[in-house]
């Protein structure tokens, strides 16, 4: 890095950009730079972060332009120059400052049935799981979701279809689809097929581009839109 | 200045891939209207017709033509991509296929120019 000094722009309101030095480190990430501007600028700034390694999926923002989890992103590999701009999550109501409210986003997780629709009890024996056959390897591709929102602020969908359930719903309930321990076939199916569900998909693919786990929601819709319409064939709705 | 609403995160073959399907459909559906219209002066108005057909032969036209038969491959190519993408279950290389799609439809196009002029 040669930069000393970063501009940080940083998005307050609809209207309000406030810019801040912050003095560039090595190893520095956008989380460590916001983080530094609430410490040591402005106690005000409001954001939200927990683990700090991507695994809780709390720090996505818009980082020029782009929705990334920032406690994985590295400050040097998004600078423009030795600027950066720094927003709230798109396609999510602001709460303040970059803390957006999630609210949305979880419950269309449970709109798409994105539960777990058991059958067994505790009495009942553990089933065996096939880790080879190929349902199992579909659901497996999409179980590292950290549910950080950053599929859903990519799509323009999304942006375009308050109804739409998004990329991250979608994909958890392909997953459980998949899974032989889900008796929710039916439900899932009938919660993914309805007015905002995988057949709004027009397949830009933001979501598998911009996944910071290296998932891929746009095939796992894509294989909803199959069972779908393999299901409508079959029963007729 | 609003960071939120000036997402550039749309720079990726996948969308451009969507966008030109897209935005080759509606020129299309444009196109159309126009087609019929010319197509129906053989019943209407032969000697028209044939004024029109003539028209053929100028190089403006010629690179319409070009540009008409570049939006068919590239609407072709690309609906072919989205239906074995959604239908077909493959996972992986539809980014290889986009491009793939583009490039044919880039060469179909050429070789109808080149055969033009």
């Amino acid at each position: 890095m040669t930069a000393e000094v970063l501009k940080v722009a940083i998005q307050r309101d609809a209207d309000r950009v406030d810019t801040f030095d912050v003095p560039a480190y090595e190893n520095q990430t956008v989380l460590d730079v916001v983080s530094w501007v609430q410490q040591n600028a402005d106690p005000t700034l409001s954001y939200r972060f927990a683990c700090r390694v991507g695994m809780c999926g709390s720090c996505a923002m818009m980082v020029n332009g782009v929705p990334r989890w920032t406690c994985r992103t590295h400050i040097s590999k998004v600078l423009d120059g030795n600027a950066v701009t720094i927003g709230p999550l798109r396609n999510l109501p602001v709460i303040k400052d970059l803390a957006v409210d999630m609210d949305p986003f979880f419950d269309k997780w449970i709109a798409a049935e994105g539960v777990h629709h058991g059958a067994l009890t505790r009495d009942d024996e553990i089933a065996p799981i096939d880790e080879t056959s190929a349902t199992r390897v579909e659901a497996n591709a999409g179980i590292e979701c950290i549910n950080c929102s950053v599929c859903y602020a990519a799509c323009d969908t999304v942006a375009g279809n308050v109804d739409y359930l998004g990329p991250a719903a979608l994909q958890r309930a392909w997953t459980l689809l998949n899974d032989a321990k889900d008796e929710g076939r039916t439900a899932i199916l009938d919660a993914v097929s309805g007015k905002g569900g995988c057949h709004n998909c027009h397949s830009m693919g933001s979501c598998t581009a911009y996944c910071p786990n290296d998932l891929d929601p746009m095939s796992a819709i894509a294989g909803l839109k199959r069972e779908t319409a393999k299901n409508f064939f079959k029963r007729g709705h | 200045m609003k960071v939120a609403k000036g997402i550039t995160s749309r720079a990726h073959p996948l969308w451009l891939a969507y966008i030109m399907h897209r935005l080759s459909g509606l020129a299309l559906a444009i196109f159309l209207p126009l087609h019929f219209w010319v197509l129906a002066m053989a019943m209407t108005d032969p000697v028209r017709l044939d004024g029109f057909l003539h028209l053929t032969e100028e190089g403006v036209v010629k690179l319409a033509e070009f540009g008409l038969v570049f939006l068919l491959a590239i609407h072709m190519f690309g609906g072919l991509r989205l239906m074995a993408m959604e239908w077909l279950p493959w996972s992986t290389s539809q980014k290889t296929l986009a491009a793939g799609a583009t490039a044919v439809s880039f060469c179909i196009a050429v070789l109808f120019f080149m055969r033009a002029i």
